[in-house]
C-alpha cells in the first residue's frame, strides 16, 4: 500500500517534473507537446479504440442477457422455472401468499400488464465507421492542419457513441423489464393455481426455517459478562475515530526515574536542535531561490550552511542517539547505568560544544573549510569529552552486566563511540594534515564520521527497538555479527571516495572505490536481517505507529546506502561529483535512514518513560509530510544534477548548468518546507509526550478524591 | 564464544582493526603525501594581502561552493591549463594555532572552480563590482552578496577606492560605494590564485574521458560555437544583451571596435586584453589566458558582429590567423 502511493506520487511528480519544468533549451528541451502534433493524435485514437472497446464488451453482455429471455423456452423448463421461483420465495411472500389463497379461494383476478416496446434503430457500423476514421488519419498523419481537423471530428463523434450507448442500455434494461413483467404475470398465474396442501406442508416449513434466528445467547449463556482479567478495555466515551486506531505502548517494568530524566533531557535537547538545525537548513535552502533574502554577514549563506550541518550532526543526531544509547545500553545489560552524573556532564558539554560552535561558525571562525569538521579544536574538544565520557560510563555498565553475552546492540553502540574518539583524533591532531595529507584526512573523517558514529549507533538502536517493537527475536544473531566486522572492514576505506579524479594517489582512489563496493555485503546482511526479523508479523505495522518509521528507515538504509556504493564508481563520480546529488545522497542517508530510526525509537521508548503518548493524528502527518517532503527534497535534485552532470561533460557553459538547476533548486525548496513543517509536528509531539499537563481524568480524579476524603476526614457530600 | 562474551576482547579487537585500518589507509598515505611533495619550482608564495584575503575566504565559508581542484577529467579543461597535482598544495600549512590547513579544495562545484581564477577573471574592477551583487553582471547568479564588504561615503577621499554600482543595486542608498580594506584583500587573494606552469621538460598528467564525438565534428570542418564562447568568456562583463555595463564594462552593440575595419585591433583586444579608456576596467587578455584559436577567434568575432543588431562583415579562420601572428609578436615586443 505504502509502496503504491509512494510510485503514484512519484508519476505524478515527474509527470508535472518533465512537462513544465525543463527551462534549458539546449540539453532539456521543454516538452513539444501540442494538440497537433502526431503523438496527441496516436493516444486519442488509443482512447477512442478502447472506448470503443469497453462499449462492445458492455453492449456484448446486454445482449446476451436479452437473448437468454428470448431464447425459446419449452414447457418443461417453464415449468421447472416457476416451480423453483416458488420455492425461493421468501417469508414475507410466502405469508402473503397463503392470505391471498385464504382470501381469494378459487377466485381469479386479471392483472393487466403494460408492454413498452421500444423501436430500436441501431446504426450498426459504429464499429467500421471509426476504423475507416483511422485508416484516413494514418494517411494524412503529416498534415497538422488535418489532423487538427480529424481531431475536432472525433471529439463529437465519441461524444456519439457514448450518447448512443446510454440510449442502447437503456432500451435494453426497458425490454428486460418489459420481459419481467410478464415472467412474474405468469408467475402469478402459476401461484393462484397453487394447491392448498403444498403450500401448507411444504412452504410453511420453509417459512419456518427462513424465520429462524438466533438467540444470541448460545455461547454466553444467560449470564452478564465478567471480565476477571481486565482483557476487555472499551472506552464508551470515545468519539468517531480520525484515523486508525493503533495500539498504545505497553507500561514497562521498572526504569529508574532518575536515568528516565537523563534520557528525556537528551531526546527533548535534541528535539530543540533538530528544530534550530533544520530551520537554518531551511532558510539555506531558501537562498539557492532567491539569493538576496538578507545581505547580513552572519547569515549568509557560507556561514550558515555549516552551521545547519554540525547542528543536526552533533545537536539533534549525536544527542538523538545518546538518549536512546542510555536507554539501551543498561536494559540489555540487565543492570544500571554506572554513572548518572558522567550522564550530565555529557549532555552539558555536548549542548555547549554546539552553541559555542555555532556562535563561531556565524561570526566566521572556522577549522578551514573541511566538512563538517567545521567547529575549530577548542570546541570540538568540548564534544570529545563528552563522547569519552560516554564510553567510560557505558563500558562500565557492560562491565556490571548480570548477562554473559553482550547483546548485539551494545556492540554497534559502544564501537560507534570508540570509533567516533578514534576519527576526531586523526582528524584533530596536527601532525599529517600539511598539503595533500590534509585532504586524505578529510576524506577518511568525513565519511567516518557519517558510517561509523551515527550509521554504526543508529545500527545498535535498531537491533534493540525493532525487535522489541514486533515484539519477536531479531531474525539472525549471526548476520549482525557478520555486518557488524564486514562494516569495519569496508567502511574504513571508503573515506578518498570523495576526491576520485583529484591530486590524490590513484591507488588510494581505487581502494576507496573497492571499499565502496565491498559495503554491498554489510548493508545486504544488515537489510536482510531486518527485513525477516519482520517476517510473519507484517501485519503489525497497520497496529503500530512506530513500525512505519522503522520500515522507511531500513528502506532507505539500503536503497542510500547502495546508491552511496553507486556513486564512487569512477563512470558515475565523472557525472554526479560536484554536483547536488551529493545532497541528495546525504539526505537521502542522514535524513532517511539516521533521522527516521530515531524517530522511531524515539516514539517507542518516551511513552514507556512518560506514560503519555503523542496524538495519533500528529505522529501521522509527523510520518508522511517527513516521507514525502524527503521525496520532494531528494528526486528533482538527483534528476538536476544528472542533468547538470552531463552539460559539464559536454563542455557546455558553466553558467548553463546553473540556469537548469534553478527549478530544481525550487522544489528543493519545496520539499525541504515539508520536511521543516513535519519537525514542527514532530516537537509537538515531544510536548504532549513529556508535558506534565495531564489530560483530566475524571475517574482518576474521583479515586484521588477519595483518597483525599479518607485523609483529610473531610467527607465529600 | 568466549572472545564475544568478554567486552574488553571485543571491544579491543575492534578497535585495534580499526585503527589499523585508518593507519593503512588514512594516516600513512597522508603523512607520505605530506613529506613527499615538495611546492613547484616557480610556485609563487601568497603576498599578505592576499593572505589576509585567504583567511576572509575561509570565514565566509567560499569552498561552500567553489572548488579549488582541475580533476584529470577532460571537461575539467575549463578550469585549468593542466590537471591539479599534489606538489600544487604542498606548500599550504596549518592556518594558525585554532585553525587547520586549508587547502580548500571542495566537494561542491555550485560556482565556477578558483584554482586559474587570478588568471582568467583578473579584472579588479569586474570582480568588485561582482562582489558587491554578483546579479549587477551575472542576473542568473545565485552567489551571495557581500555589500558588508564595502562602505558608503558622501565625500570620498583620494585614496578609497570606488565601485561602480547602479543606482537598482543601493536600495535607495545616497553616495559612492567604496571598498573596504577586507574586500581588496580578498580580491588580492583571488587574483593570487594562478596555476602554476610546471618546470620545462615536464610532461603534465593527461585529461582523462575525452569527449569523442569532437574530433568527428571537427574532422567534418564544423566551426566552434562562438555562442557558447561568448557565454563562457566574455558574458559575464559584457553582458548577454552585449549592452555592457554603464561606468563598468563598455557595450559592444554598436561598437566601433566591433563593427569597424581595424580587425587588428579587435583581435589585439582579444587577445592581449585592453586598458585604454579610463571609464572602463581593464580588460584581461581572456584570448591568451584561455588560449583560443582561430576558429575560435573568428566565431567569436562573427558573433559578436551578427547580434544585438550588430551587423558587420565576417571573418574567416585563416584571416585570423595572420593577425594573430602579428598580434602576438607585438605583444611580445
Amino acid at each position: 500500500m505504502k509502496s503504491c502511493n509512494f510510485l503514484v506520487r512519484s508519476l505524478f511528480f515527474w509527470g508535472i517534473l518533465l512537462n513544465s519544468f525543463n527551462v534549458s533549451a539546449q540539453q532539456t528541451i521543454p516538452s513539444d507537446f501540442s494538440l497537433g502534433s502526431a503523438t496527441a493524435l496516436i493516444w486519442l485514437l488509443l482512447i477512442v479504440l478502447l472506448i470503443i472497446f469497453f462499449v462492445a464488451m458492455v453492449l456484448r453482455q446486454k445482449v446476451n442477457g436479452i437473448k437468454d429471455i428470448y431464447r425459446r423456452k419449452t414447457d418443461e423448463d417453464v415449468k421447472r422455472e416457476l416451480h423453483a421461483q416458488t420455492h425461493s420465495l421468501n417469508s414475507d411472500q410466502i405469508t402473503q401468499l397463503t392470505n391471498y389463497k385464504k382470501r381469494n379461494k378459487g377466485n381469479a383476478t386479471i392483472i393487466s400488464f403494460i408492454l413498452i416496446t421500444t423501436a430500436l434503430t441501431l446504426s450498426p457500423g459504429t464499429a467500421t465507421w471509426a476504423q475507416e476514421v483511422n485508416k484516413q488519419a494514418d494517411s494524412l498523419l503529416s498534415e497538422t492542419g488535418i489532423i487538427i481537423t480529424i481531431i475536432l471530428l472525433l471529439i463529437p463523434i465519441l461524444f456519439a457513441i457514448i450518447f448512443v450507448t446510454i440510449k442502447v442500455i437503456y432500451a435494453f434494461d426497458q425490454s428486460k423489464k418489459t420481459q419481467n413483467l410478464e415472467d412474474a404475470e405468469k408467475l402469478a398465474a402459476y401461484l393462484r393455481s397453487l394447491p392448498e396442501e403444498e403450500i401448507n406442508t411444504y412452504l410453511k416449513k420453509r417459512q419456518a426455517a427462513l424465520d429462524f434466528r438466533l438467540s444470541h445467547k448460545e455461547l454466553s449463556g444467560l449470564l452478564s459478562a465478567d471480565d476477571e482479567r481486565g482483557l476487555l478495555q472499551v472506552n464508551k466515551q470515545a468519539g468517531l475515530p480520525i484515523v486508525a486506531l493503533k495500539k498504545k505502548a505497553l507500561p514497562r517494568p521498572h526504569i529508574d526515574p532518575e536515568l528516565s530524566r537523563l534520557i528525556l533531557w537528551y531526546l527533548g535537547c535534541a528535539t530543540f536542535w533538530l528544530l534550530f538545525g533544520t530551520t537554518i537548513g531551511e532558510y539555506v535552502g531558501i537562498k539557492f531561490v532567491a539569493p538576496d533574502a538578507d545581505h547580513i554577514s552572519w547569515l549568509s549563506f557560507g556561514r550558515l550552511r555549516p552551521v545547519h550541518t554540525n547542528a543536526v550532526f552533533w545537536g539533534w543526531a549525536s544527542l538523538g542517539m545518546l538518549g536512546l544509547g542510555y536507554y539501551i545500553v543498561p536494559r540489555v545489560s540487565n543492570t544500571k547505568l554506572s554513572n548518572m552524573k558522567y550522564g550530565w556532564y555529557a549532555l552539558w558539554l555536548i549542548n555547549a560544544a554546539v552553541v559555542l560552535g555555532t556562535i563561531c561558525l556565524m561570526t566566521g571562525i572556522n577549522n578551514g573549510g573541511g566538512e563538517y569538521r567545521e567547529y575549530i579544536w577548542p570546541v570540538t574538544l568540548l564534544f570529545a569529552i563528552g563522547v569519552v565520557l560516554t564510553l567510560i560510563n557505558f563500558l562500565q555498565t557492560i562491565a556490571k552486566r548480570t548477562t554473559k553475552e553482550i547483546y548485539i546492540s551494545n556492540w554497534y553502540i559502544v564501537a560507534s563511540i570508540i570509533f567516533a574518539i578514534v576519527i576526531t583524533v586523526v582528524a584533530y591532531l596536527p601532525y599529517w594534515q600539511n598539503g595533500l595529507g590534509e585532504t586524505i584526512i578529510q576524506g577518511y573523517y568525513m565519511h567516518q564520521g557519517v558510517g561509523m558514529w551515527f550509521m554504526l549507533f543508529t545500527l545498535g538502536i535498531v537491533y534493540y527497538f525493532l525487535p522489541q517493537q514486533l515484539n519477536k527475536p531479531i531474525y539472525s544473531y549471526s548476520l549482525g555479527i557478520l555486518a557488524f566486522w564486514a562494516q569495519i572492514l569496508f567502511y574504513t576505506l571508503i573515506g578518498t571516495h570523495h576526491f576520485v579524479f583529484s591530486a590524490i594517489p590513484w591507488w588510494l582512489q581505487t581502494v576507496a572505490i573497492v571499499g565502496s563496493a565491498g559495503m554491498a555485503i554489510p548493508v545486504i546482511a544488515g537489510t536482510t536481517n531486518f527485513i525477516l526479523t519482520f517476517k510473519g508479523a507484517w501485519y503489525k505495522i497497520k497496529d503500530s505507529y512506530t513500525l512505519p518509521f522503522f520500515l522507511v528507515g531500513i528502506v532507505f538504509y539500503f536503497t542510500g546506502s547502495m546508491q552511496g556504493t553507486a556513486e564512487a564508481f569512477r563512470s558515475t563520480n565523472l557525472i554526479w561529483h560536484f554536483t547536488d546529488f551529493t545532497v541528495a545522497h546525504s539526505h537521502l542517508t542522514m535524513y532517511g535512514i539516521i533521522c527516521f530510526f530515531l524517530w522511531a525509537g524515539m516514539y517507542a521508548v518516551i511513552p514507556r518513560l512518560t506514560g503519555k503518548e503523542a496524538p495519533q493524528i500528529t505522529i501521522g502527518a509527523h510520518f508522511w509530510l517527513a516521507l514525502i517532503g524527503l521525496m520532494f527534497y531528494t528526486i528533482p535534485l538527483m534528476y538536476g544534477s544528472t542533468m547538470k552532470g552531463l552539460l559539464w561533460v559536454q563542455g557546455k557553459p558553466f553558467l548553463e548548468g546553473v540556469v537548469l538547476m534553478a527549478p530544481y533548486w525550487l522544489w528543493r525548496a519545496i520539499g525541504g518546507s515539508l520536511m521543516w513543517l513535519s519537525h514542527l509536528f514532530f516537537a509537538y509531539n515531544m510536548y504532549k509526550m513529556l508535558s506534565r499537563n495531564d489530560e483530566m481524568d475524571v475517574r482518576e480524579i474521583a479515586i484521588q478524591k477519595l483518597d483525599d476524603s479518607t485523609t483529610s476526614a473531610h467527607p465529600i457530600v | 564464544m568466549e572472545l564475544f562474551d568478554n567486552h574488553k576482547k571485543l571491544f579491543g579487537l575492534a578497535t585495534l582493526f580499526f585503527v589499523g585500518l585508518t593507519i593503512l589507509v588514512a594516516v600513512m598515505p597522508a603523512i607520505r603525501n605530506q613529506n613527499n611533495n615538495q611546492p613547484l619550482p616557480n610556485a609563487q608564495e601568497l603576498s599578505p594581502e592576499a593572505v589576509k584575503g585567504k583567511a576572509i575566504f575561509i570565514a565566509n565559508g567560499c569552498v561552500a561552493c567553489h572548488t579549488q581542484q582541475v580533476r584529470d577529467l577532460d571537461m575539467d579543461k575549463i578550469w585549468g591549463t593542466r590537471p591539479s597535482l599534489a606538489a600544487d598544495y604542498a606548500a599550504i600549512h596549518r592556518t594558525d594555532v585554532w585553525r587547520n590547513t586549508a587547502t580548500l579544495m571542495g566537494t561542491e562545484r555550485t560556482g565556477p572552480d578558483l584554482t586559474d581564477i587570478g588568471n582568467r577573471q583578473p579584472s579588479k574592477d569586474w570582480n568588485l563590482v561582482h562582489l558587491y551583487n554578483p546579479r549587477i553582471v551575472v542576473k542568473e547568479s545565485i552567489m551571495p552578496a557581500y555589500p558588508w564588504l564595502f562602505t558608503i561615503k558622501e565625500e570620498p577621499s583620494k585614496s578609497d577606492i570606488i565601485v561602480n554600482i547602479p543606482a537598482k543595486f543601493l536600495d535607495g542608498k545616497k553616495g559612492k560605494v567604496v571598498a573596504t580594506k577586507e574586500a581588496i584583500y580578498l580580491i588580492a587573494y583571488l587574483q593570487s590564485l594562478k596555476q602554476t606552469k610546471l618546470p620545462d621538460g615536464t610532461v603534465a598528467p593527461a585529461f582523462l574521458y575525452k569527449k569523442e564525438e569532437n574530433k568527428t565534428i571537427q574532422a567534418v570542418g564544423s566551426e566552434p560555437d562562438g555562442k557558447a564562447l561568448f557565454t563562457a568568456n566574455c558574458q559575464s562583463c559584457h553582458q548577454a544583451n552585449g549592452e555592457g555595463l554603464p561606468g563598468a564594462f563598455p557595450p559592444l552593440k554598436g561598437s566601433p571596435v566591433v563593427l569597424g575595419d581595424d580587425l587588428e585591433k579587435y583581435v589585439d583586444i582579444i587577445v592581449n586584453g585592453y586598458d585604454a579608456r579610463a571609464e572602463f576596467g581593464v580588460m584581461p587578455p581572456v584570448g591568451t589566458n584561455m588560449q583560443f584559436t582561430e576558429h575560435d577567434i573568428a566565431a567569436l568575432i562573427n558573433y559578436e558582429r551578427s547580434n544585438w543588431g550588430n551587423n558587420g562583415k565576417k571573418v574567416t579562420p585563416e584571416e585570423i590567423k595572420k593577425i594573430i601572428d602579428v598580434v602576438k609578436l607585438k605583444a611580445a615586443e
